[in-house]
């Protein structure tokens, strides 16, 4: 176990700085007394926390297997606890683009939320460090204390700020993901009960017998398929996003949603191998079908939000169909295609968000049209709307190239169903982009352009967009050697039958 | 083993009409100054075109990296024969068209002007971008690229009969690029590891038949800008477009586009050998012809102009895609130089229905009684296009059907020269009766008022039918940049 851990190359504990900055900051946020004042400190915070979390960018060496910048206190030493943080090449992106979020989500809702700012910003600021906290932990029992903690503030946000039926959807996410998360916990119950710790590390070397991975597989998926959500699960995400207030549906769609693959990754690949090859079919064949069916729900959709929210089952479909295609090609087109997702998703929301505050109504027939109001908008619009159809020269014609390529060198009939998900894409994101900026019938009259604020957020979104789009390198060289580790540790093709497989499971249960 | 040779000028050329974009919008108020920068845009990025072409004419191959998406999927320009006589077309053409479309959108006040200089030099640099491309990455980037930024112009007139043809329009080509184009690009990534183009195709010869075929039919499926029968009907649909988008976009640009996508496909992906081995010339071919004939007889059944000259187009275009499946020395050339020669041709046969419509606001072909006795220089032009097009020798069009012939005897296939032969009569059939009409037929004298078309229109179709009629008798320019890739 010690092999994996590098300790940190910076003095200072650099991942609990940038996981415990937010919350402190939050507490803080009580001593401010005007609206005014929270919002800036709340910016100041966020964008601290980022400019804080570029060194780990910077230093890391991504030629090193294992976790770095480690940090590895005892906890609670009689149960097993320690407090183990670090990184690798698969959860550092997301760990920067969670705290790249973080300055953009509090900027958007500036004007969008007039009341309760302070607990509004509070909320926003513990979802910022517990979400870095669930990156970047490596003991199970920490990870899983984040994993739940997110739950409260996400709630509070839909709960509070959000649309007219938000305390239904804020409660049927808590419902589903718990639901999941006890799954969650009977699996790293599980594993403790074999490997002694709860040290994350430690149990990569464990030799489960085929039953017990094959149950903490299903657990873990269990737990992450809400969290993804894949299909049957999703029905959670449209209610959520469409109540959420647009910072809300930002961090949802950008870095909740990849907290479900992430653990995928993590967990179920890494740590139940044979489970992973012998069970991908079935994970693969939901895939294809939250491809189809959210592209086809998508495209039915008039609510601008719920089109978005339906094309993000979509789109997690294509990063969990790339992780388990089990390739070197589908996994970094997965991982590629959860940061590009993150961006591009993340920019939508942020456009359906400034919409709303001018013109009230999110659908697509009143909102026909603004392209000759806003054109500054429309650009932004065509822009993240290109880039979520996977339009080449966009982030994400990068990460859905590889997926597809991991697709069809798995099998071409596996690529060939994945294909007619690629052409939804394009249908529905032309429909509304088409729809908004050209369309006819539209009821507004008058809107401003985006103002000086606005460009900010979204600015730097475009801008990652078209950079790695033309220039992934940044991102593959990190995660790359962390990915062909992953790879490495699974069996080459299954050991087993699935027949045999499926004997000494009911075999487990019966006896 | 080709030379090559490496220059930032195909990036530059590509980026002329971008960054002229940028400055037509900006100067969205002065139309006169956003016109003339269009012009001069036009102008400089046809001398840069022509730079290239010494170069190339000694067989050389003009490369420019510029990034590395992965391993093997690179967006690399590169510049043979065939990209310039592409490039040069279409960059020639521009500067004409620019002129006569500031005579069209003036002579009728089109709304959103702006918005069409601006999208029409964004196409522009979108197609030669295609002619450029290196890879079949960059290919499909400016094949997508020139379906997103020509939508705005066909659905220009913002009535229902332009959003249902731009509807129409973008289902058809983003569809086929994604259900098609897209999975055919990434078989072709696993199966070959690399997307540049290479001179004797890339795929290897090895592989599974079977899903070398089947990539083949996606391929061809996947280029409904080419407007093979049954992915056609966009390009009718498309007329509702204003004409000069018709002439140089749906005439020139967008359906070259098309075209020369399938000769990069046969020549740079599969390569001639290649497809010998897999016994697909012939049935190509045939496959071409099919619509080459269908389309034609569609044609003698319009009354509209325009869509006339459409369906015309689609059976024209066929023409240049038998002249590439057939593989041999002169088809190639025949398909390479029809490349040009539709274009003069048929650009001249849309200027003339543009300034028919702005002269008498004419649409029909049943409404030109007599035409030409008012119009005597737009109806003459229009005679040499249709010429052309029929292919009497002394006009482009001749040249044509002459290296096609040669190309289907070289395949020992009787019935491909009677499938030229049928098509150019069922040509005749079509246009032969327009200009019986216009110059012979007695004209309503409710029309006797009625002028020829503004000067800034007439000049332009003027220019473009002398060259059909010079191209017919020197092929010389194209011929030699087309034997020196050839010869290499």
């Amino acid at each position: 176990m010690e092999s994996l851990l590098h300790i940190n190359s910076i003095t200072f504990p650099i991942l609990s700085l940038i996981t415990f900055m937010p919350i402190v900051g939050a507490g803080m946020l009580m001593l401010i007394r005007d609206d005014q004042g929270i919002r800036i400190f709340s910016v100041i915070v966020t964008l601290f926390t980022f400019i804080m979390s570029i060194p780990l960018y910077v230093h890391f060496d991504p030629d090193l297997a294992g976790f770095q910048f480690v940090e590895n206190k005892p906890w609670v030493p009689r149960f097993g606890l320690t407090y183990l943080m670090g990184v690798d090449g698969i959860s550092l992106p997301l760990i920067l683009l969670t705290t790249f979020f973080g300055p953009i989500t509090v900027l958007c809702s500036w004007r969008y939320i007039a009341t309760r700012v302070r607990e509004f910003m509070i909320c926003i600021l513990l979802t910022q460090g517990i979400m870095v906290g669930v990156f970047a932990s490596l003991d199970m029992v920490l990870f899983y204390i984040f994993f739940e903690a997110l739950l409260i503030p996400m709630f509070l946000l839909i709960a509070i700020w959000g649309g007219p039926r938000r305390i239904y959807a804020a409660i049927k996410f808590v419902l589903f993901t718990l639901g999941g998360s006890i799954f969650l916990l009977l699996a790293i119950i599980g594993l403790y009960m074999k490997a002694g710790t709860f040290a994350y590390p430690a149990m990569l070397g464990l030799n489960l017998t085929i039953t017990w991975e094959f149950w903490i597989f299903l657990g873990f998926l269990i737990a992450f398929a809400v969290k993804v959500p894949m299909f049957p699960v999703h029905t959670w995400l449209p209610a959520a996003h469409v109540e959420a207030p647009t910072a809300g549906s930002v961090i949802l769609a950008s870095i909740l949603l990849k907290m479900g693959t992430y653990g995928l990754l993590r967990f179920n690949l890494a740590l139940t191998p044979h489970a992973s090859v012998e069970l991908s079919p079935y994970v693969l064949a939901l895939s294809v079908a939250a491809i189809l069916y959210g592209g086809l729900l998508s495209l039915a959709q008039s609510d601008i939000k719920k089109l978005i929210a339906y094309s993000s089952v979509s789109h997690m479909g294509f990063v969990t169909l790339g992780i388990f295609v089990l390739n070197l090609q589908g996994t970094q087109g997965g991982m590629l295609q959860m940061i590009n997702h993150g961006l591009t998703t993340g920019g939508l929301f942020l456009l359906a968000g400034m919409l709303y505050e001018r013109t009230h109504s999110r659908h697509l027939d009143v909102n026909a049209g603004l392209g000759r109001l806003m054109p500054a908008f429309a650009f932004f619009l065509g822009l993240f709307s290109l880039s979520s159809l996977a339009f080449p020269g966009t982030a994400s014609f990068v990460g859905e190239f590889l997926c597809l390529s991991g697709a069809f060198s798995f099998s071409n009939k596996l690529g060939a169903w994945v294909i007619p998900g690629a052409l939804l894409a394009a249908a529905y994101m032309f429909r509304i982009f088409l729809r908004v900026i050209w369309g006819s019938g539209g009821k507004i009259e008058l809107a401003a352009d985006l103002n000086l604020r606005e460009w900010i957020c979204l600015s730097p979104l475009a801008l990652l967009v078209i950079i790695f789009g033309f220039h992934p390198a940044p991102l593959m060289k990190i995660m790359n050697p962390a990915l062909e580790n992953l790879l490495a540790r699974l069996p080459r093709e299954g050991t087993l039958s699935l027949a045999t497989l499926f004997n000494e499971i009911s075999f487990s249960v019966f006896n | 083993m080709e030379m090559t040779t490496f220059s930032i000028m195909p990036v530059l050329v590509v980026l002329t009409s971008a960054a002229a974009s940028i400055l037509i919008m900006l100067l969205r108020d002065q139309p006169d100054r956003r016109e003339a920068v269009s012009l001069i845009a036009g102008i400089i990025k046809f001398f840069m075109v022509i730079t290239m072409v010494p170069a190339v004419r000694e067989g050389q191959v003009i490369v420019c990296d510029l990034f590395h998406i992965l391993p093997g999927l690179n967006v690399v320009f590169r510049v043979d024969g065939f990209s310039l006589v592409f490039a040069c077309v279409s960059s020639f053409l521009w500067i004409f068209t620019t002129l006569y479309s500031i005579g069209y959108m003036r002579g009728l006040n089109e709304h959103a002007q702006t918005r069409y200089y601006t999208c029409f030099s964004l196409t522009l640099s979108a197609a030669l971008g295609v002619a450029f491309s290196g890879s079949l990455f960059t290919l499909y980037l400016f094949y997508e690229l020139v379906s997103i930024f020509t939508y705005p112009l066909v659905m220009h007139h913002e009535d229902s009969e332009a959003f249902a043809g731009a509807k129409k329009y973008i289902v058809y080509l983003m569809g086929a690029g994604k259900l098609f184009f897209l999975p055919a690009i990434v078989i072709t990534y696993i199966l070959a590891g690399n997307l540049d183009f290479g001179p004797g195709g890339i795929l290897p010869h090895d592989a599974d038949p079977t899903l070398l075929i089947v990539l083949y039919i996606l391929f061809i499926a996947a280029i409904a800008k080419a407007g093979l029968i049954p992915l056609h009907s966009w390009l009718p649909s498309a007329m509702v477009a204003p004409t000069p988008v018709s002439a140089l976009l749906h005439a020139v640009a967008v359906v070259k586009v098309g075209v020369f996508c399938v000769a990069r496909i046969i020549y740079n992906v599969y390569g001639p050998e290649l497809m010998q081995q897999l016994h697909l010339v012939l049935p190509s071919a045939y496959f071409a012809s099919g619509t080459i004939l269908i389309a034609s007889m569609i044609a003698l059944t319009q009354d509209n102009l325009k869509a006339r000259l459409a369906y015309s187009t689609v059976s024209q275009l066929a023409y240049i895609v038998m002249g590439f499946t057939l593989v041999s020395m002169s088809s190639m050339t025949g398909g390479a130089l029809h490349i040009a020669n539709h274009a003069f041709s048929k650009i001249t046969l849309f200027y003339c229905a543009g300034a028919i419509f702005v002269a008498t606001g004419k649409k029909y072909i049943s409404q030109l009684s007599g035409i030409g006795r008012i119009m005597p220089f737009t109806m003459a032009a229009f005679t040499i296009g249709a010429l052309s097009m029929i292919g009497i020798p002394g006009t482009a069009g001749f040249i044509t059907k002459w290296f096609l012939g040669l190309g289907a005897l070289d395949n020992n296939s009787m019935l491909l020269l009677i499938f030229i032969l049928t098509s150019s009569l069922l040509n005749a059939g079509y246009f032969i009766p327009v200009i019986y009409r216009a110059f012979f037929f007695k004209l309503d004298p409710a029309d006797a008022h009625l002028r020829e078309a503004p000067k800034i229109m007439v000049v332009p179709l003027s220019v473009t039918a002398c060259i059909t009629v010079l191209l017919g008798f020197f092929p010389e320019p194209f011929l030699r940049l087309i034997q020196g890739l050839l010869g290499s």
